[in-house]
């Protein structure tokens, strides 16, 4: 069953552009595509019109890269709750619908082109202490640490983030307190994460706080999240964050490693 | 010129821990003297370049996404196998080692394949102290489960994203390395040549994907891990923007590529639903364990699936396979399907799928047992298909998804050019003609982790104190003009089609003449067809916008003029090959009942194909493989 | 030649350079800040409340209101001098407003950097409600009530007419005057509905939520800002129906 619908897609050739809405027609678009695969019809139409077709990041389209993602009629990654764009298909548009396609919007994800934006941000929030020192080869059995199920779960539920960036597209003050959380809940979790725990969460809050942001608990990063990260995980993060600021900063300052294994 | 493998003497056991005794090693001092290039990102170059970088050396590393994070190792769902007999059902280094040679039909190298079994174990160590969170069982232990081709539970898991948390776990280890100034990374930065200057490597030339800007990077030595080339088929289950263009550069500039028709199927994916599809969807092998396959026995029976009754199904994986029924290998679970569907049994619309019903599995352990096991499996199918698999059956057909071929290495995993090393999937070393379940992360993060790292330190020992070579060479202006030359040319065709269409044009040819059976008339068909296809991309394929700014088209079009000419390779590969082996079969080459016949007589070797200038065909090489630890068999699953 | 490293966004500001006084340091980041708030905002919660309460004494009649108020002036007599304890409190109380404001003038800021532009098509809000979104006006709002309640009460420049230690008299003069107690009922509705938000909020902003009491936290606020808003509101309400009267 085909969809007759009104596109007004956001185009901006560079970052110096200011950037309008345009609107297309798509005839063939049928209710089993996915949101991309319509999107390529409409470019395949622009190309033989000659005209440049719509820039959007996209990859693995199974929803776990992470590189798509607009904001659809309003809502990041569209109307369909814990879908990332390249997972929303067609039947959950309507005959006749008016749809509007719009990048992520932060100061810290400039335009690109379109509708890509650039999240390199997210990448200085991980290079911040987004991780574990664990030097290759280092390591012991991975039986000998024991981890109960309930942590083990937990954490991987906090890892499922995919860093699309939907939750600062959502967040009105532009804060990327979902997304950061995230990443701090599965390192501190678990207890190979304990030693850098206080270090880590100071680094990547403070990181986090140079691009992004603050937190004013509104909760639409939740529910635009496609893998359905959870408010709590920002709570803890705010009581580890508070936990280290009260402790000596001994424990808590990060010490440069830029001359690791040298 | 003779391929030297560089296999090193002794018992199999002892092979690699001599090799790390016997490798020259590179001071900590020295290390940061070496600049090392890494293209790719994903499990094994992510590896690869955080380690380097922990070790000291100067480290540079590319990829085309906007972060390392979104390599397409990320969509990895079922597993990686370690010989960690936590279980203990019986499983050893020895044992996985002869799986994956069983597995991968006797056409990979043992040497290799064993170090890969010895190095498993390391891995799943490694992955747990960065804090990859495999699924764990009440007591805190690490929890497996089993996977196809092998009879012991040896697979680690983290739900549906091993692939995920494996390739963060390697992400953020490399940008802890990023902040430490260790390694500088490069992304939305895309290789276009590999520079080689009197028989070396000495340097790649990049596109930066955002302005546009040609960059030159000079080396000691440089890593490719640019993952595999399923998409020439156009449908597969990779990610869209997996490419072969760094390796096939390199194969142009002297490297040769391996049993480039070795491409694995599999079994059970989302059928195609119309001609505007663009990517395949993997539905995860588990389902084979709970799912019956069938297909109507009446050709044209337009009943709602729920309504033919038992009696008037074909389970034809049961009738054909008593003993294994629908648990065969991914290659005889997919000829199969393609028979029938070839034979016209196909279901859907499309008549393109067969039906994976889970009626009598539901029936026999409640919805919810099922809903536990593959709810988020059956979530996606509905979301894709819009049918709901636990009233209907669902319907699959195989699909591209892995690429056993790539460029030749030796032992070290360097290819037979001095200096260029190649990892993960890119290479074409440890599978053979088919990767088992699981296997190739595997492989991904053992060559990342644990074998490049002691092996390149042999080779760069040999130009301690050399400065990085000069990127004002003659080497380095010519690659680059090159480069200039063909991005301006895609702009200036200014043809009437879009580089997508000849893609699809592509992936059908390959899909209908070198897909899951291959024979010698449809593989000559498909060579002249794929040429003139080239012939007409170069005349008529039309690039909008410039090459100074963000041009998706641009992109892509590069990466299809190399497909164009990789399809040629394969098919000529696979035309050559006059047996049928692993991914690989031709119907000239089955046994009576319809099953792969290999020629171990005349084909135990990988064949390494030498590129000899545009338009000329490529010249083989071959390795002759030699069994001393297992007998070659005929695979049976009767 | 853009390096990951030069790629993107700048900075938008400094933080991990940090002021060696760690109090500084500790309010110089938002947690910090919203932490802050929420501990102000706990203080001036407690004060609404007491407020409401020792208001009610007006349903009892004008002595008892009156000594109630001077009351609150001896407190801690003669260790402290006359209204000394009382000017303790106000003293927390102003820092408590202070750094209330404050923090939520200096966020408000960030926040506004952070998200230069908006959505040029229109947003679509699926979780925050209008109290959440609505905070920074209600909180103003709130704020300039109180200058004028003060003014009206306290300092008796409210316009009716006033007698220091009299606030009962105070009371119903300053009410009888209908738009006076319109403007009263509109703050305390709109107070309600900054607590509704606040109450709940500031659990997550001390890192207090936990899966087990979340929805305690709602039921928590709801009822907070009901108590307030009714009290509060009564007692104008009551002053205009004659409920409450200047004693004969
Ligand atoms: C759907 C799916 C499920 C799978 N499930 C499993 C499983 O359960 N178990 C298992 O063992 N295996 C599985 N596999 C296979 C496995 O995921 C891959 O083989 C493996 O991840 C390949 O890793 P890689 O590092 O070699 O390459 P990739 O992860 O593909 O990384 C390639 C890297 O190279 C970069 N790159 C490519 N070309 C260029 C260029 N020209 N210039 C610059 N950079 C470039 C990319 O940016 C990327 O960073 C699955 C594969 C698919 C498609
Ligand atoms: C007696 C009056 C007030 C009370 C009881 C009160 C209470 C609160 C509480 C409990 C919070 C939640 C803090 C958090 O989420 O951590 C809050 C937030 C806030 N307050 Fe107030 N406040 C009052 C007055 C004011 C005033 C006068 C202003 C501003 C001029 C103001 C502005 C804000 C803002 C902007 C927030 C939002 C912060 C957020 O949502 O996290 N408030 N208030
Ligand atoms: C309708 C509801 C209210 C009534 C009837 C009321 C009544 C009064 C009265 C009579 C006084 C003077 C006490 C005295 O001088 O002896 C007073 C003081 C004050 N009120 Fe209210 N009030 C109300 C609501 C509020 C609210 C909502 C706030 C704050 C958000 C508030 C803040 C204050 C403050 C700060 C003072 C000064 C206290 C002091 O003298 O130290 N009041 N109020
Ligand atoms: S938290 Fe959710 S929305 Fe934010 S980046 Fe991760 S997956 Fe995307
Ligand atoms: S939407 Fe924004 S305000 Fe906080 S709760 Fe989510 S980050
Ligand atoms: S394209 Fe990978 S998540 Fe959408």
């Amino acid at each position: 069953m085909s969809l007759k619908l009104l596109l007004k897609v956001w185009r901006q050739s560079g970052p110096a552009d200011e950037g309008h809405f345009e609107t297309y027609n798509p005839d063939d678009v049928n209710e089993d595509m996915s949101f991309l695969e319509m999107l390529d019809v409409v470019n395949e139409s622009l190309i033989a019109e000659g005209k440049e077709p719509i820039a959007f990041d996209h990859d693995c389209r199974e929803g776990i890269c992470g590189s798509c993602g607009m904001v659809i009629n309003g809502v990041p990654h569209g109307p369909k709750k814990l879908t990332t764009t390249c997972q929303l298909h067609m039947r959950n548009f309507k005959d006749g619908d008016t749809i509007t396609v719009e990048p992520w919007r932060s100061t810290s994800f400039p335009v690109v082109k379109d509708l890509v934006v650039d999240r390199s941000a997210f990448d200085r929030i991980i290079q911040a202490g987004g991780y574990i020192a664990a030097p290759t080869g280092s390591a012991r059995d991975g039986n000998e640490i024991l981890i109960s199920k309930p942590t083990a779960d937990l954490a991987f539920e906090a890892a499922a983030c995919i860093g699309c960036g939907a939750c600062v597209a959502a967040c009105p003050n532009g804060a990327a307190q979902l997304f950061t959380s995230a990443k701090l809940a599965h390192l501190n979790l678990l207890p190979q994460g304990q030693p850098e725990r206080w270090s880590r969460t100071v680094a990547m809050v403070d990181t986090m706080e140079e691009y992004f942001g603050s937190c004013t608990n509104y909760g639409e990063c939740e529910a635009a999240c496609p893998k359905g990260i959870s408010l709590d995980f920002i709570a803890k993060m705010n009581r580890d964050y508070l936990k280290a600021k009260f402790r000596d900063r001994r424990y808590t300052h990060k010490v440069d490693t830029s001359d690791a294994g040298g | 010129m003779t391929l030297d493998s560089r296999i090193p003497p002794g018992p199999i056991e002892d092979k690699w821990t001599n090799t790390k005794f016997e490798t020259k090693l590179v001071a900590p001092q020295n290390r940061r003297k070496f600049q090392v290039i890494v293209v790719g990102t994903g499990l094994a170059g992510g590896s690869a370049a955080a380690t380097l970088g922990e070790m000291g050396y100067n480290v540079k590393a590319f990829c085309f996404q906007d972060s390392p994070r979104r390599a397409h190792s990320i969509a990895a769902q079922g597993g990686i196998n370690a010989a960690k007999n936590y279980k203990s059902d019986g499983d050893s280094v020895h044992r996985l080692f002869y799986d994956t040679v069983k597995g991968g039909d006797y056409r990979s190298r043992e040497a290799n394949v064993h170090r890969l079994a010895e190095i498993s174990v390391q891995i799943i160590d490694q992955c747990v102290s960065q804090g990859v969170p495999f699924a764990r069982e009440y007591g805190g232990l690490l929890d497996n489960r089993s996977f196809g081709g092998a009879q012991v539970s040896r697979t680690f898991y983290a739900r549906g994203q091993t692939g995920q948390q494996l390739l963060l776990g390697a992400y953020q280890a490399l940008e802890r390395q990023i902040d430490a100034g260790t390694v500088k990374m490069y992304s939305r930065h895309e290789m276009l040549d590999l520079v080689v200057e009197n028989g070396r490597a000495v340097g790649i030339i990049t596109r930066d994907l955002i302005d546009g800007t040609i960059e030159r990077h000079s080396a000691h030595a440089v890593v490719l891990a640019t993952g595999g080339y399923g998409n020439v088929f156009y449908l597969s289950t990779n990610a869209k923007g997996s490419n072969v263009t760094a390796a096939w550069r390199a194969h142009k500039k002297g490297a040769y590529f391996a049993n480039p028709c070795y491409t694995q199927i599999h079994p059970t994916c989302i059928p195609v639903s119309g001609d505007y599809q663009s990517k395949l969807t993997l539905m995860s092998e588990s389902l084979r364990n709970d799912g019956r396959i069938w297909v109507p026995k009446d050709k044209n029976d337009k009943r709602n699936p729920n309504q033919i009754p038992e009696s008037e199904r074909d389970f034809y994986l049961e009738r054909m396979y008593p003993s294994f029924a629908n648990l065969v290998p991914r290659d005889v679970a997919s000829r199969a399907a393609k028979r029938m569907v070839d034979d016209g049994f196909g279901v859907g619309a499309l008549k393109n799928g067969v039906y994976l019903d889970f009626k009598s599995a539901i029936e026999r352990l409640g919805r919810e047992t099922i809903e536990q096991r593959y709810g988020n499996l059956f979530d996606m199918y509905e979301n894709i298909s819009g049918e709901n698999p636990y009233e209907n059956p669902m319907r699959i057909y195989p699909a591209v998804h892995y690429t056993m071929g790539g460029l030749w290495v030796d032992y070290n995993l360097m290819s037979n050019v001095p200096g260029l090393f190649v990892l993960g999937e890119a290479n074409f070393s440890d599978h053979g003609a088919n990767r088992l379940g699981a296997s190739a992360l595997m492989q991904g993060l053992a060559d990342g982790y644990f074998v490049l790292p002691t092996t390149i330190a042999g080779e760069l020992a040999n130009h301690l104190n050399e400065p990085a070579p000069s990127t004002a060479s003659a080497a380095f202006k010519e690659a680059e003009a090159n480069v200039r030359e063909q991005t301006n040319r895609f702009l200036t065709i200014k043809g009437s089609r879009s580089v997508d269409s000849f893609h699809r044009e592509l992936g059908h040819l390959m899909w209908n003449y070198c897909g899951m059976a291959r024979n010698r008339a449809g593989l000559e068909t498909a060579i002249a067809d794929i040429g003139k296809l080239k012939d007409e991309f170069w005349q008529d394929v039309r690039v909008l916008g410039d090459g100074q700014s963000f041009n998706q088209s641009l992109e892509k079009a590069g990466r299809v003029a190399d497909f164009l000419e990789l399809g040629i390779l394969v098919c000529q590969d696979a035309l050559h090959r006059e047996e049928s082996c692993g991914g690989h079969f031709r119907e000239e080459h089955q046994t009576p009942d319809g099953e792969a016949q290999r020629d171990d007589e005349n084909f135990a070797y990988v064949g390494a194909w030498e590129y000899t200038g545009a338009g000329k065909p490529a010249t083989l090489h071959k390795e002759e493989l030699v069994f001393e630890n297992v007998h070659l068999a005929q695979r049976s699953y009767k | 030649m853009l390096t990951d490293s030069a790629r993107g966004a700048r900075p938008l500001r400094q933080r991990r350079v940090r002021p060696r006084f760690w109090l500084l340091d500790f309010y110089g980041s938002a947690i910090g800040k919203k932490a802050v708030m929420a501990i102000t905002g706990i203080v001036l919660l407690g004060f609404v409340l007491v407020h409401m309460l020792g208001n009610l004494h007006m349903y009892q009649d004008a002595d008892h209101m009156n000594h109630y108020g001077e009351y609150l002036r001896t407190i801690g007599e003669p260790i402290l001098p006359h209204t000394g304890f009382l000017w303790i409190l106000r003293a927390g109380l102003i820092l408590a407003f202070i750094f209330h404001i404050h923090s939520a003038a200096t966020l408000t800021i960030m926040n506004k950097q952070s998200r230069k532009t908006g959505y040029k098509g229109g947003r679509d809000y699926i979780a925050a409600n209008y109290a959440a979104r609505t905070m920074r006006w209600s909180g103003v709002i709130v704020g300039f009530y109180i200058l004028f309640h003060l003014m009206d009460l306290t300092w008796g420049v409210g316009g009716a007419d006033y007698t220091r230690g009299e606030p009962y008299q105070n009371l119903v003069h300053s009410f009888q005057r209908e738009p006076v107690a319109i403007v009263y009922i509109i703050a305390n509705l709109l107070l309600g509905m900054h607590i509704y938000h606040g109450a709940w909020s500031l659990f997550q902003s001390l890192g207090l939520a936990n899966p087990r009491f979340n929805q305690w936290r709602r039921y928590f606020a709801m009822g907070f800002a009901a108590i307030i808003v009714i009290g509060n509101c009564s007692f104008p309400i009551a002053v205009m129906t004659g409920l409450v009267d200047l004693p004969k």
